[in-house]
């Protein structure tokens, strides 16, 4: 019983991660219908901005949740700052371009990142402090470390924080209005330009949320990491159903579990069969994943 | 007259050292890839082999004769490197020094079998070539692909007496072949691994594997693969207060390890290269071919050069170059080469040259055992 827990934690926290990166993946997609295959890039980007700002302030003498929240804090602002770069340079030019392009710029933009880190910083793995600190009451519990459990709660507030905001405030709203019709928003007064660059702001705060929790959690990174997180989140909102805020949480923990379990009761050589296996599964009876909602005509 | 028979004792006199030379050399095949797109790991070989008869031949040369290089290129492609070793064979070889890659090599023993000719190999790893056992008369300085295996499997069961392994790797060629020896290594010593599993290397984590360990309850866990996802299944296995050993190869003896994996690399173990760069004959072959070739050494160097020394103090303790003769001096006598102090086994790979076991000590791995 124990074992099935601790793989179920295991699996909650690498869902987790998933899911906080899938929602930019599905927030983007589901206001101009772009796959922006650099979110991974962003992912990453905020974890090594908050290496470098925590090696930095550690000099300075700082320590505990001060230096995690922090750089995290740091991380989320220059990353957010990228996402909204991003959208100017390589998307909003081609807004009105045929389809492929924009997902062509967006594959150029992710290897472009990847290279500009390779470059600037290292291409060797580097050591993450582990910022997320054991707490005292979690001393006997064996099945989940307190990084973890941080890991979910975050993921568990951003979740419920997106939806209200979605739900509750003018400039959610004027992203439903976006999502559904993007003329007529226009038409109605809604700037475009603005929501968009909002739901990028978005989407890369999230995934740099997800960078500095997983790398605190598993305690390395390199330039290369957001390109598997990246193609793992994007399978989790494709299979929540790409465009549905509550389907890429829902992905991404089914899809943490699914390796988790896979690993745990079968082999890990198997790990990715399983997970992939799933998603044609579950595109098959669903093909909008479980949470979308049939629509003609998408990519 | 007088000139005439001066003229003739002259004649006489060449014709004589002239054929001393042609019938009484003892000749020296050094077959590898000469010229091609692996040239680099056969040249340095031929240079050492130049070298080391200079050498020879400057303090009278083995059996009181001069000892001559023949050189064959293979250029690495078994289908030469047969033709090459016929050819050899017919121009006279009496030992053959190569050839450098393990198919070219395995293609040309046959022809030395044939011969009844000694080969001593300075770079072919491939594991058959000796293990099958279908070559008596072929030895290398080299450590066959499986000694890492070897060496960690022995490190486990003799020195950390561990009853319970599991083998993981991270599915590459090297990492999951190493993890393929190993386990067949602990079968044949009467041990089934309680895991056998690769993972995927840049996963975001490692938990569910890490538990998987820890609920199999394994004493040591044999890891083949590189430093990355090495530093990660460590890390998380030390956060879990798990006791586990950690073995591995030398895709994780490198200091990046140490750096990423930091405190919790501690009591990790890794095979790796025994260390020749203190050894002074290593360092003056260096030298010397820095002297006379004016750059620094390529791959190979140091093994070819301890092949080369092997071969010939074989011959001169065996007193012939009769393929039983030699090859029983080389299995018992010990050789002073830039690798260190080396002989062969029954197989036919060296002792005394390949790998050693290192531990992490206080953030720097240090030799614990061969």
């Amino acid at each position: 019983m124990d074992y099935f827990l601790e793989l179920f934690v295991g699996g909650l926290t690498r869902g987790s991660i998933y899911a906080l990166i899938a929602l930019g993946y599905t927030m983007v997609y589901g206001i101009i219908e772009l796959i922006n295959f650099a979110h991974g890039e962003i992912y990453m980007i905020g974890a090594f901005t908050a290496l470098i700002v925590a090696s930095a302030l550690s000099l300075l003498g700082m320590s505990g949740w001060s230096l995690l929240m922090l750089a995290g804090v740091i991380a989320v602002i220059y990353s957010a700052a990228y996402g909204f770069t991003l959208e100017k340079i390589a998307y909003k030019p081609l807004r009105k371009a045929q389809r492929l392009s924009p997902l062509i710029s967006a594959i150029g933009m992710s290897i472009f990142l990847q290279n500009y880190v390779l470059l600037a910083q290292t291409s060797d793995f580097l050591s993450f402090p582990a910022l997320i600190k054991e707490f005292s009451f979690m001393e006997n519990v064996t099945i989940m470390r307190s990084s973890e459990l941080v890991i979910f709660i975050t993921t568990a507030i951003a979740t419920i924080l997106l939806s209200l905001f979605i739900k509750f405030t003018r400039m959610g709203k004027a992203m439903r209005a976006v999502a559904q019709d993007k003329t007529m928003a226009m038409l109605l007064g809604v700037n475009v330009n603005r929501v968009i660059s909002v739901t990028f702001i978005i989407g890369s705060a999230l995934a740099a949320v997800g960078g500095v929790l997983i790398s605190s959690h598993i305690g390395q990174i390199n330039f290369y990491i957001g390109f598997i997180a990246g193609i793992k989140a994007f399978t989790a909102a494709v299979l929540g159903g790409i465009g549905s805020v509550p389907g890429a949480v829902l992905g991404g923990l089914v899809l943490g579990w699914t390796e988790s379990f896979a690993t745990g009761y079968v082999s890990s050589d198997y790990e990715d069969v399983f997970a992939f296996g799933l998603l044609v599964f579950i595109l098959i009876f669903r093909p909008s994943g479980i949470l979308g909602k049939t629509s003609s005509e998408k990519v | 007259m007088k000139r005439s028979l001066i003229f003739l004792m002259a004649t006489a006199f060449i014709l004589f050292t002239g054929s001393a030379f042609a019938a009484d050399t003892v000749k020296l095949g050094v077959a590898g890839a000469h010229s091609g797109d692996l040239a680099s790991y056969g040249l340095p070989t031929l240079n050492a082999a130049k070298l080391v008869v200079g050498d020879v031949n400057a303090k009278g040369g083995v059996l009181g004769k001069k000892v001559e290089i023949l050189p064959a290129d293979d250029v690495c492609k078994p289908e030469v490197a047969a033709n090459v070793a016929s050819k050899l064979v017919s121009d006279g070889a009496n030992v053959v020094l190569g050839h450098i890659c393990s198919g070219a090599t395995k293609a040309a023993l046959n022809t030395y079998k044939e011969a009844k000719i000694v080969v001593i190999s300075p770079s072919a790893t491939n594991v058959d070539l000796t293990k099958s056992g279908d070559y008596p008369n072929f030895f290398r300085t080299i450590s066959p692909d499986d000694s890492q295996a070897k060496l960690e499997v022995d490190f486990a069961l003799n020195k950390l007496k561990v009853k319970k392994v599991a083998v993981i790797h991270d599915k590459g060629d090297y990492g999951k072949g190493l993890a393929e020896f190993a386990k067949a290594d602990f079968e044949k010593r009467g041990i089934n691994p309680v895991l056998f599993e690769g993972i995927t290397p840049g996963a975001v984590d490692y938990s569910a594997i890490v538990q998987k360990i820890k609920n199999s309850g394994a004493d040591a866990v044999i890891y083949g693969g590189y430093h990355p996802e090495a530093a990660k299944i460590v890390s998380a296995m030390k956060k879990k207060k798990m006791k586990t050993f950690f073995i591995s190869d030398d895709g994780v003896k490198d200091d990046t390890f140490i750096k990423v994996a930091g405190q919790f690399a501690e009591g990790v173990y890794a095979t790796g290269p025994m260390d020749t760069s203190k050894n002074p004959m290593a360092i003056a072959a260096i030298d010397q071919h820095k002297k006379v070739y004016g750059s620094d050494p390529g791959a190979f160097y140091l093994n070819a050069y301890a092949a080369t020394i092997c071969l010939l103090q074989a011959i001169d303790k065996a007193g012939s170059t009769n393929i039983d003769a030699v090859s029983k001096a080389l299995r018992t006598n010990w050789f002073e080469t830039p690798l260190g102090k080396i002989s062969f086994d029954e197989r036919g790979d060296a002792k005394g040259i390949g790998f050693s076991m290192y531990e992490v000590e206080k953030g720097k791995y240090v030799e614990v055992g061969k």
